[in-house]
């Protein structure tokens, strides 16, 4: 597309034609600043915080929706955008409840920043009657606290759109204005999937998980407790950005030294249920295609993508794989294998998990996910619960020395630790699965088409002279549309890798939060994915039916995939939900 | 939040249910079409509860909470049944300073309804209405058609005793 020349600042700067006057001074080194902006998201223009000076326009304009044209000149930091941006904030701080110090957000909260940035040093300037609310606290995975809410519906957006829910909206008008579910539904009440993109889009700390870590403390404290850890693929792609450190760093080393020093008894590794995962899930497949069983199958590794079907697609729950997802796989392992090779009492076991997803947490409480007859997994935390155990606990991060995990079950493959990037586990099945039917081993390990973040991917595979259709989706809207195509009988898939979140569990709900003004404009999931696909080609072992420790497990106690045992344990259930 | 679950029992009937459908479907492919189904609705019921808009998210596939906040965001709409007796306050300007205002609290007490609500027994309903042009009487509210004026708070629970 042709370019625009315009002026900002007194600058002249060349941006594509059809820009945004926010994406030209980008260009230009120019940070304008957004609250209730989301690109491609939310792009409703109702904050006033981005607003403008244009050159013959006679008010300020708001530059995340204004297009340029040729020749327009803009000022991005007269005294009249300062003055309007600082009424904003104060009006804003009017109706808010401004408990900074015990905010979940306090230091990454987006109102936060821009008060300190424009130096409001009346925060009471306007203030009067607030709106009422309550805190939500019915949902098993997070809190909503209106009181700080901004109503800038980046959640509302991003639950409707992306994530083609829509269990939250904007209800009543004016001053009662408020987010909320219809007939003030608690959020428990409703068919929300606990996926938290909700909560990874929320400027300021109306959203947030249920913080378990004061739970995780008091069991490490308590020397009856055998208490063990485990860390899902993609926490290691993202921790580090909680101290400081570029999107896209792995930090696996550093992880498994800082939960040592936590005080852990066991530094265990989610990448070694998922190498289960995958022998489960592709003995089942080669099942359902040679027995005639219900195709496509669909994965069942995404708790907030099972939740999402068992609501709205109740009448395909037969397609979903039987396979208990990776971290209750292996909170089961622990309970039952692990205990009983330990000679430990399962009761006396605290199997804690760390996850990029605050379904989760939604996902402990399930039923049939109680392989020893006690929850398979006691708590769910997500990586920004674990950055804050890390920040109490003292440690200096960035300074820890690399360290391996705990064997056995820390060991994982390069096949397992791409499960948290979208297309991740369709490949490592593939791996797993391709050997499996042909006998020869594979020469080419990497299986592109089903990579990249794109929601929707499909690819055919020969294998073994059959024709298997695969198809990988991320976020519940791409979900939706692919499942529609298969009901419909347009699409006639074997295979199906869903993950609720799109990008995969990189972009999880448990994420660390990444400010608007970072998101906008880098390509979050695909730093982050990068660094699993890096560590896949770094490691010597990059296929599941390899890993050592899964050999030895089968040998053991499991016997083959899908044995009886195996099903006991390693298998579940589902249930169909209604819409609310 | 805030007491906002309808406490009236619902009394829909399959005929209502039936014109709606058939709305619905003649609708329902429209753009734009959730505003009139909601008018026709409100039309058929008299009120959009929860059952009512239900039916229309399962008929459409429009979340639910969007079909909520479409309805609370409209004064045309209404969650709740107007009760057989509706008692409608004046809050316009002659009244308002009359001491009107003070009516209206008294009123939500004594019924333990909010305005735009009505009694669990459907008997009574509280609404505001602005000025009805009896400004020599004001304070002033109706029930039905009976008009009451020069009242004061006192007054409330002798008029609420002449219907119960």
């Amino acid at each position: 597309m042709a370019n625009v020349n315009i002026k900002i600042n007194g600058i002249d700067v060349s941006a594509p034609a059809g820009s945004t006057i926010l994406e030209a001074a980008r260009l230009a080194n120019i940070d304008i600043p957004t609250l209730c902006f989301l690109k491609e998201i939310n792009e409703i223009g109702a904050c006033r915080i981005c607003v403008v000076e244009v050159k013959g326009a006679r008010s300020l304009v708001a530059s995340c929706v204004y297009p340029i044209n040729e020749g327009m000149e803009i000022w991005t930091n007269t005294p009249k955008v300062i003055e309007s941006r600082k009424k904003t904030l104060k009006l804003i701080l009017s109706n808010h409840n401004r408990k900074c110090l015990s905010c979940v957000r306090s230091g990454d909260c987006e109102l936060q920043k821009l008060c300190h940035d424009y130096k409001i040093d009346d925060e009471t300037f306007y203030d009067g009657e607030k709106t009422e609310s309550e805190i939500d606290t019915s949902a098993a995975h997070m809190i909503r606290d209106n009181s700080k809410c901004i109503l800038c519906r980046r959640c509302v957006a991003v639950c409707a759109k992306t994530q083609g829910i829509g269990v939250i909206g904007a209800n009543e008008r004016g001053f009662k204005t408020n987010i909320g579910s219809a007939f003030d539904m608690g959020l428990g009440e409703t068919s929300c999937v606990s996926c938290g993109q909700c909560i990874a889009v929320c400027p300021t700390g109306a959203l947030a998980e249920k913080d378990y870590t004061d739970e995780v403390f008091a069991a490490l404290a308590d020397p009856e407790k055998y208490v063990i850890v485990q860390t899902a693929p993609a926490v290691r792609a993202a921790l580090g950005e909680e101290f400081g450190l570029p999107i896209g760093t792995s930090v696996q080393g550093k992880m498994a030294a800082a939960l040592r020093k936590l005080g852990f008894d066991k530094v265990f590794d989610t990448n070694f249920a998922a190498d289960l995962t995958i022998m489960e899930e592709a003995n089942e497949f080669l099942g359902r295609v040679k027995n005639g069983g219900v195709l496509p199958m669909i994965t069942s590794c995404s708790p907030g993508w099972v939740k999402y079907c068992e609501h709205y697609f109740p009448d395909m729950t037969e397609n979903l794989s039987t396979c208990k997802s990776p971290q209750q796989m292996f909170g089961a392992t622990c309970k039952t294998y692990f205990a009983e090779k330990m000679g430990i009492d399962p009761k006396n076991m605290v199997v804690v998990s760390v996850m990029p997803c605050t379904a989760k947490k939604f996902e402990i409480g399930r039923d049939d996910q109680n392989a020893a007859g006690i929850a398979d997994v006691d708590i769910a935390l997500t990586t920004r619960e674990l950055a804050r155990m890390i920040k109490r606990a003292g440690l200096d991060f960035n300074a820890l020395a690399d360290e391996e995990f705990d064997l056995p079950l820390g060991l994982g493959t390069g096949a397992a630790v791409i499960f948290g990037a979208t297309g991740g586990v369709m490949e490592a099945a593939l791996r797993t699965a391709v050997e499996t039917l042909t006998g020869e081993e594979l020469k080419e390990l990497n299986f592109t088409a089903v990579r990249g973040t794109e929601g929707i991917k499909e690819a055919t595979y020969n294998v073994a002279g059959m024709d298997v259709k695969v198809a990988v989706v991320s976020g519940l809207a791409n979900a939706r549309e692919l499942l529609n195509k298969v009901k419909s009988g347009e699409a006639d898939y074997h295979f199906i890798e869903i993950m609720g979140c799109p990008g995969g569990c990189v972009n999880g709900g448990g994420q660390p939060q990444v400010p608007a003004s970072v998101r906008n404009f880098t390509d979050v999931r695909a730093l982050r994915a990068k660094v699993l696909y890096d560590l896949d080609e770094a490691n010597s072992i990059r296929k599941s039916h390899e890993n050592p420790a899964i050999k030895e497990i089968y040998a053991e106690f499991f016997g083959e995939p899908g044995s009886e045992k195996a099903h006991h344990i390693l298998h579940t259930s589902y249930v169909k939900r209604s819409i609310n | 939040m805030l007491a906002k679950k309808n406490m009236v029992p619902f009394k829909g009937t399959k005929e209502q249910e039936a014109q709606l459908l058939e709305v619905i479907s003649q609708l329902k492919d429209q753009e734009g079409s959730l505003m009139p189904i909601l008018q026709k609705a409100q039309d058929i019921y008299g009120y959009l509860p929860i059952e009512v808009q239900t039916i229309i998210s399962n008929e459409t596939g429009i979340p639910l909470e969007k079909i909520y906040g479409v309805v609370t965001f409209y004064s045309q709409f209404s969650l709740y049944p107007k009760g057989k007796y509706n008692i409608s306050v004046c809050l316009g300007t002659a009244c308002y300073v009359k001491g009107s205002g003070d009516l209206f609290a008294r009123l939500k007490e004594r019924l333990g309804i909010e305005g735009g609500q009505t009694t669990s027994d459907g008997k009574f309903s509280l609404t505001d209405c602005r000025c009805i042009g009896a400004c020599g009487l004001a304070p002033v509210l109706t029930v039905n058609e009976d008009v009451y004026g020069r009242l004061t708070v006192d007054d409330i629970d002798g008029i609420i005793a002449k219907y119960e």
